[in-house]
């Protein structure tokens, strides 16, 4: 009965994007905006929500980290079992500092990544994040969707830009259960 | 009189009886040997700059990874064997980051159910064309 309802879950409409079969999700180590090292494998028994952008961007980035903050506030205690992290492509700006202080705005409980740009391109090469300097402007054009890694640490599935709260909810619960 | 008759008998069809699709995927897929054929110099494309799809009868997005290596497939990075499904719900136009076009950019326009007799009709006239 178990195995059934696991199958079930397993086979759950998303309102994501969904991997088959799902890769682990590629282990980073980063310098977190909480003064410690952010390494993906950390929150492995944790659903995590990792995004990509910079505490300058005017338009995507508060706007995802907005609909984040606002399903994790809709999952109640639920949430406790969610972390969000967000990995600047913008190193120059956001240091660990800056992005605590960004990221706090919208819920303290985000974390940013940070670190030498080499080491924050692996990361996006890893995960087929797209990131390149606007030309002649102090902006970045980059991916804007977010990826959704469930508690055994698997790439499960991909929210591109416009969702809503209760979708991220949505999508958030099913991996929750599982 | 009975050619008129019949266009005006297709057209009636077409109007009026429902839109329906076997399958609501819209798939791509990248061949086996693209990463080769890609390595020796040739151009292979694979995705459109634009994909229209349409809520309720091809809303899903299957994009599928056949050859031997990773790949950016549209919006994302994808294993050999891998899929990805992404479901459509609201007509819109959405743009994704995607390294594999030119213009660095794929747009993916989701147009609303053809509920209306002309809507109908686009959308078959457009069906026969595209296939």
């Amino acid at each position: 009965m178990r195995a059934l309802l696991f199958a079930l879950l397993l086979l759950a409409d998303f309102k994501a994007g969904v991997f088959d079969p799902a890769r682990p999700a590629p282990d980073f180590a980063l310098r977190g905006s909480d003064s410690n090292e952010l390494k993906l494998s950390t929150y492995r028994g944790k659903v995590v929500i990792l995004g990509f952008g910079f505490s300058s961007c005017p338009d995507v980035c508060p706007v995802t980290l907005a609909v984040l903050a606002e399903a994790r506030k809709k999952l109640g205690a639920e949430g406790n079992d969610l972390q969000i992290l967000y990995v600047t492509v913008d190193p120059k700006r956001d240091d660990a500092k800056r992005l605590k202080e960004y990221l706090s705005a919208f819920d303290p409980t985000f974390v940013g990544g940070t670190g030498a740009p080499e080491q924050l391109k692996a990361v996006r090469d890893s995960y087929g994040v797209f990131a390149k300097a606007r030309d002649g402007e102090s902006g970045f054009s980059h991916s804007s969707y977010t990826y959704l890694i469930d508690r055994a640490g698997n790439l499960r599935a991909l929210m591109p830009f416009g969702h809503d709260s209760d979708d991220y909810v949505h999508d958030v619960r099913i991996l929750l259960k599982q | 009189m009975l050619l008129a008759g019949s266009a005006l008998g297709l057209t009636g069809w077409g109007a009026l009886t429902p839109v329906s699709s076997p399958s609501r995927d819209e798939v791509f897929e990248i061949p086996k040997g693209t990463w080769a054929r890609r390595m020796a110099g040739n151009k292979v494309e694979i995705l459109p700059d634009e994909i229209r799809l349409t809520l309720g009868v091809r809303d899903i997005l299957v994009l599928m990874n056949q050859d031997d290596v990773p790949q950016i497939f549209g919006p994302t990075l994808m294993m050999p064997g891998q899929s990805f499904r992404l479901p459509f719900e609201q007509a819109s136009s959405y743009q994704f980051a995607c390294t594999a076009h030119a213009s660095g950019q794929m747009t993916i326009l989701v147009e609303p159910f053809p509920a209306t007799p002309w809507a109908r009709i686009r959308f078959r006239v457009r069906e026969l064309f595209e296939t």
